[in-house]
């Protein structure tokens, strides 16, 4: 590990306020239908005025407490540690109330919707789990919530499909395109663009337009100042030596990386292969932002693979599109394969099932073993596998139908 | 240039392109001026056929002052169910950017053609490339529907020099203070939306409509049209005793997508010109 954090406050930090416009660096910005844009500012307002009041964020550190259970614990993995020949640290963001990261950022904006006196509420979803927190925190708040779902992530995710309804929420499945995370975004927006005046869009993940990528990461920044507290305590006042997470939009690794930008620890997101918007290295714009977007060489957005809904995403956060440009965090791909490899791994040597997009970032730990050996490695485990464990099931069994859903080709190197 | 007046930090691009208004907008001029309601219909490169060009001669026949051609996209998230189903039906024939505006190039069209298309297609092949290509394939105008007021300079710049006009929309949503500098920036004519949502066929025209069209006309003397839920010829000649015009797309592609003929695309326009000259 590193002897000792850098000081946080002496130089400005690397993930900061990106400003009116939106932008980290070349990404972010803001390109959305002309209707939208007065809600956006509407919105970045409402969020500035929010996140400076004292009293929204005593409610809202009083709910992530006592309603979603933060902080969240980590735990040192010993018999994964002596195995792998590393020094493993989980930050357990599965152990919180709904089962992943994303209630952080679901609290903060339903709250907001309730100050802005929003009361419908709009979501998309991939593997659930977003939709899941946003149908619990509604329920809570008594909003009404409509989550859009890819009809293919419907069939796959069926048991959170069922913990949505059961939670109040109004499912409704996208039909168009690949008919996953994307195409629920592209639902998303078309029911925001014709629904404005009254409903807030509580966007999942650290993309969109301005503001959302800040708004986002801001919610997050909890878990990675927790883990960089955490981390100081067990390390001796040091930070790891390699920070890991799983990237889709990238919403849980900039939480994490938010705790440790302005350390020494490298930072790894780990993308799969067959969604790979940083490794490919093209930059496009698409759900209103500038960012890496896995597209064709006429602008046309192409269709992620992966056996995790979660990361089934063409696109990345502008954020990360933007630390990887200027060299301060790195995205590696991995392959389905060595996914549900390290999905039994951990199960096997710690008694935790992860969900299958934290499992990327465990995966590209095991094959870069050699790399790491010796090092203090933190993951994010940013969702536990409850929601996965049938689809595993099924892969494992050879079923046809769950086997279309994985992509055993080999990970991608790098830029093309 | 603005050159009156010093304490002006910037000339108005209003009187920019009010000086010199480039052949759209001049042509939806001189159509206003001879008292005539403007009528764009919109379609969508790739369909239903590979002989699609052939609309664009029909509804100019038919009555069309200029056409909206749709450039399809993976993500259209600004269209309905009518328009994203023409949309993939085109990409599923493997109609690209450059052999939509290929085929374009080809086509003698009497009235200007306007591109409509979302900013990725735009920006993937780069803004001088874009604007070039357009004119190429001999077309006036772009509308690129999510670029808004605050992201739409750097292709805007290389659409003035390249010749193209950069249609602006303007939402009910926006306030009264954003509409100017929104017809400030506007080329061709301005892109009035009917309602608050997508585009798709609507059995009765918003109030928004021709309360959209209100507050544009009483900004600017630039064309102003309502696009956006204006399905019937009724409903145009409403919203054009307000407007200068209107633009229908999904309305018009429904009786395509219904019929599977072109013909029956072509005998709509011919209904919607009848509307709007009994309005005129």
């Amino acid at each position: 590990m590193v002897d000792t954090a850098s000081s946080v406050d002496e130089h400005k930090s690397l993930m900061d306020d990106p400003g009116q416009r939106g932008r980290f660096g070349r990404f972010g910005g803001l390109y959305v239908p002309e209707t939208l844009v007065p809600a956006c500012q509407e919105l970045e307002h409402a969020f500035r005025d929010a996140w400076s009041d004292p009293s929204f964020r005593a409610e809202l550190d009083e709910l992530l407490g006592n309603y979603a259970g933060r902080p969240s614990p980590m735990t040192e993995c010993r018999n994964l540690s002596a195995e792998l020949g590393m020094r493993v640290l989980l930050k357990r963001e599965d152990l919180n109330h709904t089962g992943s990261h994303k209630i952080n950022n679901v609290l903060g904006q339903t709250l907001l919707a309730k100050r802005m006196g929003k009361t419908r509420i709009v979501a998309e979803t991939g593997a659930g789990q977003h939709g899941v927190a946003t149908a619990t925190a509604a329920a809570f708040f008594g909003q009404d919530c409509v989550v859009y779902m890819g009809e293919v992530d419907v069939r796959r995710q069926a048991l959170n499909v069922f913990r949505m309804r059961l939670l109040g929420a109004e499912v409704r499945s996208a039909l168009s395109g690949s008919r996953t995370l994307k195409d629920a975004v592209n639902e998303a927006m078309r029911d925001w663009v014709s629904s404005v005046e009254s409903t807030y869009y509580c966007l999942g993940s650290v993309m969109g337009p301005h503001p959302y990528p800040w708004m986002v990461r801001e919610f997050h920044r909890v878990l990675g100042q927790e883990a960089f507290d955490q981390c100081r305590e067990l390390l001796d006042g040091g930070v790891p030596d390699v920070v890991v997470a799983a990237v889709g939009g990238g919403s849980n690794a900039i939480g994490i990386f938010s705790g440790f930008v302005d350390t020494e620890a490298e930072l790894v997101g780990v993308e799969p292969a067959g969604g790979s918007a940083v490794g490919r290295g093209l930059v496009g714009v698409v759900h209103g932002s500038m960012s890496y977007l896995m597209q064709d060489e006429y602008g046309q957005v192409q269709e992620a693979q992966s056996v995790s809904a979660g990361l089934d995403y063409p696109g990345v956060g502008p954020e990360h599109a933007h630390l990887a440009d200027i060299g301060r965090a790195r995205y590696e791909p991995v392959t389905d394969r060595e996914v549900l490899d390290a999905f039994e791994l951990l199960a096997r040597t710690e008694g935790i099932i992860p969900a299958l997009e934290p499992a990327h970032g465990l995966a590209w730990m095991v094959r870069c073993r050699d790399e790491l050996a010796g090092k203090t490695v933190l993951l994010n485990l940013s969702g536990r596998g409850d929601k996965d464990v049938a689809q595993v099931q099924a892969i494992l069994d050879g079923d046809p139908e769950a086997l279309e859903t994985v992509d055993f080709g080999e990970a991608g190197n790098g830029h093309q | 240039m603005a050159t009156s007046d010093v304490t002006t930090p910037t000339p108005s691009t209003d009187a920019v392109a009010s000086a010199r208004p480039g052949r759209l907008e001049s042509h939806l001029r001189a159509q206003r001026a001879a008292g005539r309601k403007i009528l764009v219909p919109y379609i969508t490169a790739g369909y239903p056929t590979d002989t699609w060009p052939l609309l664009v001669e029909g509804l100019a026949t038919a009555g069309a002052d200029a056409i909206e051609i749709g450039i399809p996209f993976s993500d259209p998230v600004m269209d309905g169910p009518t328009i994203q189903e023409s949309s993939s039906l085109a990409l599923g024939h493997g109609i690209t950017p450059v052999s939509a505006l290929a085929r374009l190039g080809k086509v003698n069209s009497p009235i200007p053609l306007v591109a409509m298309t979302y900013y990725n297609i735009c920006f993937r092949m780069g803004h001088r490339r874009f604007a070039n290509a357009l004119t190429t394939a001999g077309i006036s105008g772009a509308i690129l529907p999510d670029l808004p007021l605050e992201e739409v300079e750097p292709w805007a710049g290389a659409a003035d020099e390249g010749g193209i006009e950069t249609i602006m929309l303007a939402a009910p949503t926006a306030p009264d203070e954003r509409l100017p500098r929104i017809v400030a920036r506007a080329r061709g004519f301005v892109y009035g939306i009917g309602l608050v949502g997508i585009t798709g066929e609507r059995k009765d025209l918003a109030a928004s409509a021709s309360e959209m069209a209100r507050r544009l006309k009483a900004i600017t003397d630039k064309p102003v049209l309502i696009g956006i839920g204006v399905s019937t010829p009724e409903q145009a000649a409403e919203v054009a005793e307000v407007a200068d015009g209107v633009i229908v797309g999904s309305a018009l592609i429904r009786k395509i997508l219904d019929t599977g003929s072109i013909e029956a695309g072509v005998d709509f326009l011919g209904r919607l010109r009848a509307g709007l000259d009994g309005a005129a």
